[in-house]
């Protein structure tokens, strides 16, 4: 039997880690949900004139991309115990990257021309109105590859969730690991795994890129 | 509008506009008959384009009033001050205005007919049915019928230009703005969009303010030209009479450099 190597061992581990990938994709689809939501909501609200809403929102922004999601998904957790790990996971990883999908939202707001806003008040139509119906469904068709790119970002970024005892598919590796003293397949697979879903799809937001360029 | 309507259309008092140490207008005065087309004239800086930005509210004049109607549009004297109006208050205005931009600015995420149907059932409340017919109506008018369910970016720039003078109409405005509306079409789509606007200067009392380079359409469409320099009026006349003997200096040299 081959010491560094053991298929035994890859195949008990294996279903585990399908098991793993299971939450890692939940994570990731319920985080960027938050993010996409909030990161838009921040966006519109730090475009207001209001001084006393931007700035604290400003600073909240800045502080929360200024530290470390590790140090963010610990404090939480112990902050909410009330809550299942996994939830309070979900919700930090979503609060995280809402910060810069705002960004990506700011950037495909500004990029809708002017005259768009101009031709929304020579209508009269009601601000609400302009942004629902003119504004975003042009500023988002713009983030979607934004939206995808840090999809793919958080997404391996999961194992951070490992932290805080959730068993997504990094801590399933660890935990056979430890149990059996066999590391290496365990961890080999996980990454592998990462890489079969992570490199199709940012393949499928490059395509995306393109056809929107 | 009865005949003994006097109420002008539009009427600037003092109307002041600076951007930074930058004066466009200072203390302009005049007023735009019910009916009356109006063409603006004069060099590029001289506040023409700024008149109807004005009038559509997406500047802020710094002094002075706008009457539209008689009615105080952005602005009114209360207590001997001048106090801006309510944002509410200024749309009940605004609806009454149109605008046709020099860039079209159609909205690119909805086809030809939800371009001109958004704002009568989204700001007017006129039921859709109703507003589709109307649109239908409008878009055989400027002989794009068969445009109805195109996306706009599929149109060609005369074509665009068409559906937005459509979209304008379809609010039924009393006051159309037009900003150098061919300004941006290449020369052999110019014809099919001013045989548009001829033919609605014809069939309808719109008033209109017009700010072109097409001296010959100024010439057959308004009743009144207004030479603008440095942000003053210096000189007004009917067209047939400016064109062919301008009396200001600067006005013979502009239509010298433009005709």
């Amino acid at each position: 039997m081959n010491d560094f190597w053991s298929w035994d061992h890859a195949a008990a581990v294996f279903p585990d880690l399908i098991k793993g990938l299971g939450i890692t994709v939940l994570a990731t689809v319920v985080g960027m949900i938050i993010a996409a939501v909030l990161g838009l909501v921040v966006a519109i609200v730090r475009r207001s004139r209001v001084r006393t809403v931007t700035m604290p929102v400003g600073f909240l922004v800045e502080f929360i991309r200024s530290t470390p999601l590790l140090v963010q998904l610990v404090f939480a957790n112990l902050m909410f115990t009330q809550f299942p790990s996994l939830a309070v996971g979900c919700v930090v990883l979503g609060i995280h990257y809402a910060t810069y999908m705002s960004e990506v939202y700011r950037a495909g707001i500004d990029a809708v021309p002017g005259g768009q806003w101009e031709a929304a008040v020579a209508l009269d139509l009601p601000r609400s109105r302009t942004w629902r119906a003119v504004i975003l469904p042009q500023a988002i068709r713009n983030t979607l590859p934004g939206l995808g790119n840090y999809a793919i970002s958080m997404f391996k970024e999961t194992p951070f969730l490992a932290f805080i005892y959730v068993v997504e598919m990094y801590a399933a590796a660890q935990a056979y690991g430890g149990a059996n003293f066999r590391y290496i397949e365990a961890i080999t697979l996980a990454g592998l795994l990462f890489l079969l879903v992570s490199y199709p799809t940012s393949l499928l937001v490059r395509r995306m890129e393109n056809r929107l360029a | 509008m009865p005949d003994n309507d006097t109420t002008p259309a539009i009427e600037f008092q003092g109307v002041g506009k600076r951007f930074g140490d930058n004066v466009v207008l200072d203390g302009l005065n005049f007023t735009v008959a019910k009916g009356d087309r109006v063409t603006l004239i004069g060099p590029s800086g001289s506040g023409k384009t700024t008149i109807l930005r004005l009038l559509m509210t997406l500047e802020e004049a710094n002094d002075g009033l706008i009457l539209v109607d008689g009615q105080p549009y952005t602005h009114e004297i209360r207590g001997g001050k001048r106090v801006a109006i309510s944002e509410k208050r200024r749309s009940l205005v605004r609806r009454r205005v149109g605008m046709v931009f020099q860039q079209f600015n159609l909205f690119p995420n909805m086809s030809v007919l939800e371009n001109i149907i958004e704002a009568p059932i989204h700001v007017l409340g006129i039921p859709k049915a109703q507003a589709v017919a109307r649109a239908e109506d409008l878009l055989e008018k400027v002989g794009l019928a068969d445009k109805r369910d195109a996306r706009c970016t599929q149109l060609s720039g005369g074509q665009q230009q068409r559906v937005a003078i459509a979209r304008a109409l379809a609010m039924e405005p009393e006051i159309l703005l037009l900003d150098e509306v061919t300004s941006a079409l290449d020369p052999e789509l110019v014809a099919d969009v001013l045989g548009v606007l001829r033919n609605i200067a014809e069939t309808t009392d719109i008033t209109m303010l017009i700010v072109t380079h097409e001296m010959q359409f100024a010439r057959e469409v308004s009743n009144r030209v207004l030479m603008f320099d440095g942000g003053k009026i210096i000189e007004e006349a009917h067209p047939e009479a400016i064109f062919t003997s301008p009396e200001h200096e600067r006005t013979q040299e502009f239509l010298r450099a433009v005709l």
